[in-house]
């Protein structure tokens, strides 16, 4: 029982993760695509971790892989945060039709 | 002295775990280093210990985790869909959004949550003035109360009960 549902869950963030590299080439502008790929392949590596921990039970490597989620789901937000960040600073421009910009007029009424 | 406490704790639950099934050797390692990193980076964990006392922010906790899968979910199934039509439907920008909560930690998480729930991604927090900018696959609405009230306001009110 516990083997289906590892494999279900791997199989699930599988897919979600396909769809996170597909955002990578098709949508326009950097921060169009770290959303893409912050979010799904987070949730992704996340499900296909938790299904091995299903599969494995409480060994040595199944309570790791708990460990890995933990971080990842830590880790991962604030690097994309601090990526877009960065590119804003260092003047990476939004994609043409995008809507508005309220970050670049706080930054202009500042100086 | 608490925070390094604390801290000590949780790096000995943390080794516990990465060294599992335990045994005696592990046992007094983990003692060992778990100790020595508390005393080094101790007094910078946790800055108001008092937090931690209270169980009734435990429970808002848990009670905010099903909500936080259950977004982080809805995202995923509107980036797949964004991504997987032939058309790719977007319409970004980067908006600004006001927030009440002050604490590092309360901070962190409401810009690492509207990070993973649909469609947004913080860029950037004034702290003193409570904004965050917020990029929007999808602009619904450009001004700062809406965009307000569409963003931050379902994590907001737990938030601020877990870590103010």
């Amino acid at each position: 029982m516990n083997n289906i549902m590892g494999m279900i869950f791997i199989v699930v963030g599988l897919v979600f993760d396909f769809f996170g590299c597909l955002g990578l080439v098709r949508l326009p502008d950097v921060y169009n695509r770290l959303q893409a790929s912050t979010k799904c392949v987070t949730f992704g590596t996340c499900s296909i971790l938790f299904g091995a921990f299903l599969m494995l039970g409480i060994t040595a490597a199944g309570i790791k892989t708990l460990f890995c989620i933990i971080f990842l789901v830590l880790t991962a937000p604030v690097s994309a945060h601090a990526l877009a960040r960065g590119a804003h600073i260092s003047g990476v421009k939004l994609w043409k039709k995008s809507v508005v910009d309220r970050y670049k007029e706080d930054k202009r009424s500042n100086q | 002295m608490k925070s390094r406490v604390i801290l000590f704790f949780l790096a000995f639950l943390v080794w516990m775990g990465l060294t599992w099934p335990p045994d005696w050797q592990h046992f007094a390692i983990g003692i060992l280093v778990a100790s020595f990193v508390s005393f080094m980076t101790g007094d910078m964990f946790v800055q108001r210990p008092h937090v931690l006392k209270n169980p009734k922010r435990y429970l808002w906790f848990l009670y905010y985790l099903p909500i936080f899968i259950w977004e982080c979910f809805k995202a995923n199934i509107d980036v797949a869909w964004r991504v997987g039509h032939p058309d790719v439907p977007i319409n970004p920008g980067i908006v600004k959004v006001k927030t009440i909560l002050t604490s590092d930690t309360g901070l962190t998480f409401l810009a690492n949550s509207i990070t993973l729930t649909p469609g947004t991604l913080s860029v950037d927090i004034n702290q003193e003035k409570g904004f965050l900018y917020v990029h929007w696959i999808n602009v619904k609405d450009k001004d700062i109360e809406r965009a307000t009230r569409l963003i931050v306001h379902r994590f907001e009110k737990i938030l601020s009960r877990i870590f103010e």
